[in-house]
């Protein structure tokens, strides 16, 4: 059987990265022998030995452990086991992943990844549904990343190991059991470049991570209305690739940003900031924005209440196209 | 060397050279040269006298802040002294004497604190890290970089300067143990110098000692007069061998005293009586080696007087050397960001020179 699901390109990545490049290393908590909670890093141990460990159960200190490696010349890849997890790594991340080249005058690279399950979706308990996106974007000295595809999910983590800067690498877990065909490897387009995944004409989608899928599954569903679609995935959430966004603007006039996380101050606000200054005279309508409510992340059977769906984005379109 | 009572006993540490404050302490033998002793003796000065520099400097105006370490002379030089070129010395903002003996001109160091850059040195270069002002952060930078030069192979420690309140910090356990997990050849080298800011010790821990700590955590420590330049140097290298053969980290509790305010910017006597303090005065590290190399012949007034006159002299080259340095280009905040270039950021660069250049023109038409 062909194809290739999002967990499987991931391991295949982290398997290509740790054979071509003896620099790299793998560790973070359950990823030996369980191979992850989400089997992300099943068989690497067995295949790459201690270049694939366990660590103690400290965020902080695997992020913090992988800044003194990366001085050292390694190219650590560190799993955090859930979004909200990383919060115990914030400082570091924050304080110095983010801004050790900065304050060494370019004199200290930190070449490392941290992987990053996240968003909702799966029916699970507190903590582990959440997106964290802004934090890290927000912050300069970090790049931030995030697959919409299985494709992607192998070559933008590959790109990711060999960059020379540290990557907040964010892997949208609802989507890890999803399959696309073809053969990898396969190599997509690099990081900070968007990519019109649907071309279309009537309004422009604008989505990343798990709304990818969605938002072609409404651009589908909005033919129905006689609609057709533009889906931008933006791979990239900083850099954030402008560029592809007011082309498309400039295109269809209309914008809706689609993310799971709140809106206030999401990266919507950010891209409707961005194409007002940049696109202002395409513009035909307001930037919306479609995206998870500005409350907690709901108990799991409160979830398909507070994600964005179908419905909810085919109603912002219909606004839009109301201007 | 150390026996359980050293870790335990806030009573017990290892002594060298006599301590007017303890003087039925027992002295172990120290393991230094007459030539290392002077050598150590005239690096406390010299760093005494800059120490003083940076203080004047900023009550001048000429630096924003800074944080002495008036009195903990001993507990930085004699660690330091006893490192090998190769090891990498994680230190907090405070270890100003321990960069110095790495060999950074003290001028670069000052260079963070006039607000020229985040920090002014070559890192790779004295093998001393960028420091770290979040409170034991580092600590896990030094403990990456241990487990690292282990994994390849390549003889080095890594020594982690914190202080007594950094041993509160979540990172500074997480440090610890990752490093006895690994066995790491890390170094965690504690000056408790009795105060973190305005808080005491005992409002730090329960624990009769820092030292005890490491036991729990599967690990070496061991207690030492900070203000013992001979003891320091003797329990450092000791340290530094153990991780160095692979038996995995130490923790060294340096007890010594902040003679000075936490900053310049901070006031000690919201806090703190003078009689607090006074005793410490009487245990001046300075002073303690002075006298024990006095007694025995070894310093006499003429190598006394030629440390001083080497201190004053370079404190007064380095005084020059700061007051005419001064910021670069401000599009150099763009340059070292990312390792690849910024859409973002060269717009904003370009808007910077823009304004500065409109700017310049307008200053030329008034």
């Amino acid at each position: 059987m062909s194809g290739f699901t999002m967990v499987e390109a991931l391991n295949r990545a982290l398997a290509d990265e740790l054979e071509d490049d003896p620099q790299v290393l793998v560790f973070g908590q359950d990823i030996a022998a369980l191979g992850g909670v989400f089997r992300v890093t099943a068989g690497l141990t067995e295949r790459f030995g201690d270049r694939v460990f366990d660590t103690p159960l400290a965020e902080s200190g695997i992020v913090g452990t992988a800044v003194g490696m990366a001085m050292y010349g390694y190219r650590p890849v560190v799993e955090m086991q859930f979004d909200a997890f990383s919060y115990p790594a914030f400082d570091q991340i924050v304080s110095h992943v983010a801004k050790m080249r900065n304050r060494s005058r370019g004199l200290i690279s930190l070449p490392l990844v941290i992987r990053i399950p996240y968003g909702g979706g799966i029916g699970s308990v507190e903590h582990h549904s959440e997106s964290p996106e802004t934090y890290y974007a927000h912050t300069a000295g970090l790049t931030v990343v995030t697959p919409g595809s299985p494709a992607d999910a192998y070559s933008l983590l590959r790109s990711s190991i060999r960059s020379d800067d540290p990557i907040v690498f964010l892997e949208p877990k609802r989507r890890y059991w999803q399959k696309q065909e073809g053969t990898l490897p396969v190599t997509t387009p690099d990081i900070g470049t968007a990519v019109v995944r649907r071309p279309g004409s009537t309004a422009t989608l604008i989505c990343y991570g798990p709304t990818v899928d969605l938002c072609l599954e409404t651009a589908q569903a909005g033919t129905e209305e006689g609609w057709d679609l533009e889906v931008v995935d933006l791979r990239s959430l900083n850099p954030l690739d402008i560029g592809t966004l007011v082309a498309s603007v400039e295109k269809t006039g209309r914008a809706i940003v689609v993310h799971e996380a709140g809106s206030f101050l999401g990266m919507g606000a950010e891209i409707a900031g961005q194409l007002s200054e940049r696109a202002f005279y395409s513009l035909r309508a307001p930037v919306l924005r479609v995206t998870g409510f500005d409350v907690p992340y709901p108990a799991a059977r409160l979830e398909s209440f507070f994600l964005p769906g179908v419905d909810r984005i085919l109603d912002a379109v219909a606004r839009s196209l109301a201007y | 060397m150390p026996d359980d009572s050293t870790v335990t006993d806030p009573a017990q540490m290892i002594r060298c050279l006599p301590d007017p404050a303890a003087p039925d302490a027992p002295l172990s033998p120290h393991s230094l040269s007459d030539d290392q002793l002077l050598d150590l003796y005239r690096r406390m000065v010299e760093i005494r006298r800059l120490d003083a520099l940076a203080m004047s400097l900023q009550r001048q105006g000429q630096l924003g802040v800074w944080a002495s370490c008036l009195g903990q002379e001993a507990a930085q030089v004699a660690s330091a002294h006893a490192l090998a070129p190769q090891d990498w010395v994680f230190p907090s903002y405070r270890e100003t004497a321990v960069g110095v003996v790495r060999g950074i001109p003290f001028v670069d160091l000052l260079s963070q604190y006039k607000g020229i850059w985040l920090g002014d040195y070559d890192p790779h270069k004295y093998r001393f890290a960028m420091n770290s002002i979040p409170i034991a952060t580092h600590a896990l930078h030094a403990t990456g970089l241990a487990m690292a030069a282990r994994r390849a192979g390549d003889d080095l420690v890594a020594v982690a300067y914190m202080g007594d309140g950094a041993t509160s910090e979540g990172d500074a356990h997480e440090a610890m143990n990752f490093a006895a997990v690994y066995g790491a050849p890390v170094v965690f080298f504690i000056q408790n110098n009795q105060w973190a800011i305005s808080v005491p010790l005992h409002r730090q821990t329960a624990s009769p000692t820092l030292a005890a700590r490491a036991g729990a955590l599967g690990f070496r420590g061991i207690r030492v007069d900070g203000n013992d330049a001979a003891a320091v140097h003797t329990v450092t290298a000791d340290a530094l061998a153990h991780a160095r053969g692979g038996s995995g980290p130490v923790l060294i509790e340096a007890v010594t005293y902040r003679i000075e305010s936490h900053t310049t910017a901070d006031d000690q006597a919201r806090y703190r009586t003078e009689a607090e303090v006074a005793p410490w005065r009487e245990r001046d590290p300075i002073s303690r080696l002075d006298r024990y190399l006095s007694g025995g012949g070894l310093l006499t007034d003429d190598v006394r007087d030629g440390a001083h006159q080497h201190a004053d002299s370079l404190a007064a080259a380095t005084r020059d050397e700061i007051l005419a340095r001064s910021p670069g280009d401000p599009t150099e905040m763009f340059d070292h960001v990312y390792a690849d270039e910024r859409a973002l950021l060269e717009e904003q660069r370009q808007m910077l020179v823009a304004e500065q250049r409109a700017f310049e023109e307008s200053w030329e038409d008034s």
